[in-house]
């Protein structure tokens, strides 16, 4: 049997009345990429949110035993002149898991941050820098799981990149277990081993070459097909 | 009255009630509410209007005006989603509208702006304790609540309870707000709790210094009231406020910029 370490069972999620998840089933095996692709308001974010519990839910989300799980949210709504600088943020979750301050020298070498920005706000930070600090505190603690959302603006194609490059090479060394929600599909067909497609509901589940066809595209993105067309004949 | 030289323990529990007040006030701006907590003070309004009327103390009222509000608040974020701002502008000024109704009109100002000369001995000594209750429990749980504070979602993965938190954070918040009601009054007690710690941010150069820093300018703002109020015989608790606003335009100057 396979190792799943995530299994979702008719997930729905309601806002009032509306709907903004309906009816998601799918599972994600342990050690895998699985990338979550949709248009704007497909309720990428909140199928994360209700992942971790943090908004109502119907259905069956089950996680496997002894699963941590690092979030790296999309952005965070800080006040602009907050205080809390890189060390302070780190710090913060090293203190509260009683792990030792080394912790934060070991994910700042994860993510390629130079130890002379811990100083700087975390408001000040460049966009790339932002995100790989989110993503190292993700990993404070040593998740088994991370849960990727990622930015839609702010940073350079390179960078974004170079991010993912990283992120797969934690993967390989601690088996994590990646779910991300990407919007650049060139780096989905490259990194991820599942690919889920989400428009409220799930319009295709599979490995990325067989499963993003020109005609799945085209309903889960209606008019913008072409670009992402144009995506698929470079991968 | 002379409250400089007589009243040694009055002065000790404001400088108390400012240090809680300060250190609040940066947990506060984190959670990007300075407008919701400058008039969250405001719910104690038909409290302390409803004791006043009853001849209970007017403390007890305002203290069980400020708890439901707190409780209020939670629930409503919980349940509706809509940014706390919204929910605190229409509820409290709504509040003070009723609240200003209800309490007698030779009541009013004091209540509004405070009154010093009113704090007993007693009082002064249960404020004192309380306010150092406050701040232990706010450095205590200081990591917990910046994570929840900065976002729910992480506080949630990191293995927190985002909505137990939240409600100690209000709770603490309106307990803060409380003490301070006897010598500042309804509407400028909020402005203890936000405007030193906004002057703070400014100077700080880390969240440690800022937690200090705030605390700081608020018992300074105090202190300096006090005097120049006692100097030049004007109201106690309009003077402490121009103090830490002048503080914190002095304070923008030492903004960095990125």
């Amino acid at each position: 049997m396979e190792d799943v370490i995530l299994s979702v069972k008719n997930l729905s999620v309601f806002f009032g009345e509306e709907a903004i998840l309906k009816n998601l089933s799918f599972e994600v095996k342990r050690g895998e990429t699985a990338a979550i692709i949709g248009p704007n308001g497909a309720g990428k974010t909140v199928l994360f949110k209700s992942l971790i519990g943090s908004v109502p839910r119907h259905g069956e989300v089950s996680w496997a035993p002894g699963t941590k799980i690092g979030y790296v949210p999309q952005k965070l709504d800080l006040d602009r002149h907050l205080s809390l600088t890189l060390g302070d943020f780190l710090l913060l979750k090293v203190k509260l898991m009683k792990l030792d301050k080394s912790e934060v020298r070991r994910v700042l070498e994860q993510v390629h941050l130079l130890s002379a920005k811990l100083k700087i706000r975390l408001t000040y930070l460049s966009g790339g820098d932002f995100q790989r600090s989110l993503i190292a505190f993700a990993l404070i603690g040593k998740p088994n799981v991370l849960l990727f959302d990622e930015p839609t603006s702010g940073i350079d194609l390179p960078g974004e990149e170079q991010i993912y490059q990283t992120v797969h090479k934690l993967q390989d060394q601690y088996r994590l277990t990646v779910i991300i929600i990407s919007h650049d599909l060139n780096l989905v067909y490259r990194y991820a081993d599942t690919v889920l497609c989400l428009n409220r509901k799930l319009f295709c589940v599979g490995n990325p070459e067989e499963t993003l066809k020109p005609d799945v595209l085209d309903r889960l993105y209606g008019s913008a097909m072409m670009h992402h067309l144009h995506v698929h004949e470079r991968a | 009255m002379n409250v400089l030289d007589s009243n040694l323990i009055s002065i000790l529990a404001m400088a108390s009630v400012a240090a809680a007040s300060g250190l609040i006030g940066a947990f506060a701006l984190m959670r990007k509410m300075t407008l919701a907590a400058d008039a969250m003070s405001h719910v104690a309004l038909p409290g302390l209007g409803v004791a006043i009327l009853l001849k209970l103390n007017p403390i007890i009222g305002g203290a069980v005006a400020l708890a439901i509000g707190a409780v209020l608040v939670w629930l409503l974020e919980r349940k509706t989603m809509i940014a706390t701002e919204t929910i605190i502008g229409v509820l409290f000024s709504a509040s003070l509208a009723v609240g200003t109704l209800l309490t007698p009109e030779n009541e009013l100002i004091d209540t509004l702006f405070g009154d010093l000369a009113k704090l007993t001995f007693t009082q002064a000594i249960i404020g004192i304790v309380a306010a150092v209750v406050i701040i232990g429990l706010v450095l205590f749980l200081k990591s917990r609540l910046t994570i929840a504070l900065i976002s729910p979602d992480l506080a949630k993965t990191s293995g927190l309870d985002y909505n137990r938190l939240n409600l100690w954070f209000l709770l603490l918040f309106v307990g803060t707000v409380l003490l301070g009601l006897n010598f500042l009054g309804i509407l400028l007690m909020g402005s203890l709790i936000i405007v030193p710690a906004a002057a703070s941010k400014n100077f700080a150069r880390s969240f440690n210094s800022d937690l200090i820093i705030a605390a700081s300018v608020s018992i300074f703002s105090v202190l300096a009231g006090l005097a120049i109020s006692e100097r030049f015989s004007i109201a106690l608790g309009p003077t402490i406020i121009s103090v830490a606003a002048a503080v914190f335009f002095i304070s923008i100057l030492f903004r960095r910029s990125g």
